[in-house]
């Protein structure tokens, strides 16, 4: 299922770790879609000194935050802002589709960590380090995993939230 | 040297046993006819069908192997016997019962009736996963004409007081259906006590072929068939049947009916092998399912702080195969239904991990197999934001 790359990712991930006194720090996801991902940052001069990840999640999550860390560790922060979840995904040489979805914690934490120091150098209140997602259905009839908008499959009932609301009412 | 790996998912890769697979290469070699056929070719066929239609009756205990329709394995027999009920019952009223914990195939098959305008209630299941049979009692409406409730859950193991549920449905005049894929040829299953109108069962869950399985129907009820076309199967089922796998299944049948008290016997030991000896190995889990009431070869355990697919990797890695029920695995970004419904919060039912013991198992596995658990479960957490947020508060 998985691609050479993927898998030596998720068995030999890089940077793990947390940062004590990190320059920025962004989390994103939840366990409703059962991924979770934090993002620590060190700058110097605005180029990504150091960076470390932790992760909840599958194969697919933990190979994909590795490989972010790889692709971001010493760029610059204009470099950094450009990595798209599709470099990371191209990076691991492509991820099943179904897949796709754990891809887009990775680039989206970065870009969170380093608003994250941006917002801190600028002397605004450091942004909520922790992305509370509150579950939502954005539109009636369709639910969206709340922090990537991926539309939940329809099949049965639908996000965890609402099923099992659904399963009480049911 | 290649290391053999070591089946702890019977639930899913399920083995052929030598008697088995020895049956069906012989049904191959012997390349029968139609069992429907009205001339000698058909002859032989006609008769090995009934041989494993009567072995397969004898497991269940059913009252005649007629009462016996095969099908081509449990996701078919649940379909026919909860549609074939709901349509043949239509004029009498729409209502179904179930339970929260039921299998996709039962809750995808209401779903259809739902889209032909039948109403459902389920009913809840306490933190064991157990039905409360005065939940049913106040379910049934006017117009119920089906109550699906599964026997034993693929999910945690519990085994659901089908007899006193049972005992409630004839006397309110309903028909009950028990969707009891993972309990034959696991446990004892005797349709006659257990009182039931329709039972599933598949042929993989004790060591037959996939493919082929069966609905018990107790004579006198009416469904309408998924199938029409040829009057095979007592109109119940058309088609010419998969005859290769149906004496598969009653080989299966018959070892199954020979070996099952010390299959049970086996697979307890491992299972109590594996609780008593978890906690030396990894902390901070939750065991799910009822204590007693339960399937002896199942273990569900939710692994505080950590995915479920992430650890099935590593225990794959290490020659092991599991199974789990986390969102990511399932490929439906959705947490088990079974297992929120029992109360488990997200983040745990997402680091569940089903294993299910078979007879090719040995006590040596469950200690491998726990030091690879330790290892991976230490891995994962390590890398868990969760985990080192819960340092922190400490």
């Amino acid at each position: 299922m998985y691609s050479k790359t993927v898998m030596d990712h998720f068995r030999k991930p890089r940077n793990v770790g947390t940062m004590e006194n990190a320059d920025g720090v962004g989390e994103v996801g939840n366990p409703l879609c059962g991924d979770m991902m934090t993002i620590y940052l060190k700058i110097r001069e605005d180029r990504i000194d150091d960076i470390k990840f932790q992760t909840f999640g599958c194969g697919a999550a933990i190979a994909v935050s590795s490989m972010l860390t790889e692709l971001a560790k010493g760029k610059t922060l204009d470099e950094a802002k450009k990595i798209t979840n599709k470099d990371v995904a191209d990076a691991l040489e492509g991820l099943p589709k179904n897949k796709l979805h754990c891809s887009n914690l990775g680039a989206d934490a970065l870009h969170l960590a380093i608003k994250n120091y941006e917002d801190r150098k600028a002397g605004k209140a450091p942004a909520e380090p922790k992305r509370q997602e509150k579950h939502e259905h954005a539109k009636a009839e369709a639910c969206y995993c709340p922090y990537c908008d991926t539309q939940l499959p329809q099949q049965d009932a639908p996000c965890p939230n609402c099923r099992l609301k659904a399963i009480e009412t049911r | 040297m290649s290391e053999k790996i070591a089946n702890l998912d019977h639930m899913s890769a399920n083995p052929l046993i030598p008697e088995v697979q020895e049956a069906m290469i012989q049904a191959i070699r012997t390349d029968y006819g139609n069992p429907s056929s009205q001339h000698k070719l058909g002859d032989n066929a006609a008769e090995a069908l009934d041989k494993a239609r009567e072995s397969v009756s004898r497991l269940i205990h059913a009252p005649s192997p007629k009462d016996v329709v095969f099908t081509s394995g449990g996701t078919e027999s649940v379909n026919l016997a909860v549609k074939g009920v709901a349509w043949a019952k239509q004029d009498k009223g729409k209502h179904i019962v179930t339970s929260n914990i039921e299998h996709n195939a039962v809750l995808r098959s209401l779903r259809r009736l739902k889209m032909m305008d039948y109403r459902v209630t389920s009913v809840p299941v306490d933190e064991y996963g157990r039905v409360n049979p005065s939940d049913v009692v106040k379910a049934i409406i006017d117009d119920t004409v089906l109550v699906t409730i599964m026997h034993s859950n693929n999910e945690i193991g519990t085994i659901q007081p089908i007899q006193e549920i049972a005992a409630i449905t004839r006397e309110k005049g309903v028909i009950f259906h028990t969707d009891a894929v993972d309990s034959v040829g696991v446990v004892p299953v005797d349709v006659q006590q257990l009182g039931v109108d329709l039972l599933s069962f598949a042929s993989n869950t004790f060591y037959g072929p996939t493919g082929a399985g069966g609905l018990f129907v107790r004579r006198g009820t009416k469904l309408w068939p998924l199938l029409d076309g040829g009057v095979q199967e007592h109109n119940k089922r058309a088609g010419a049947e998969n005859l290769i796998g149906i004496i598969g299944m009653g080989a299966a049948a018959e070892v199954t009916i020979r070996d099952m008290p010390a299959r049970i016997a086996h697979v307890k030991k491992l299972k109590s092998k594996l609780l008593k000896d978890l906690p030396q190995y990894i902390d901070e889990y939750i065991i799910n399912g009822h204590p007693e009431e339960s399937l002896p070869n199942l273990v569900s355990v939710s692994i505080k702080y950590i995915e479920g697919e992430s650890v099935v990797l590593m225990l794959d890695d290490e020659n092991f195969a599991v199974s789990t029920r986390s969102a990511c695995a399932a490929g439906a970004l959705q947490a088990s239904h079974v297992l929120l419904s029992i109360g488990r919060d997200f983040a745990d039912a997402q680091g569940t991990l089903v294993i299910t013991f078979g007879v090719d198992n040995r006590e040596e596995d469950v200690k491998r197999f726990l030091a690879a658990l330790k290892d991976a479960v230490k891995t994962l957490r390590e890398i868990s934001p969760l985990y080192v947020k819960k340092a922190a508060q400490a």
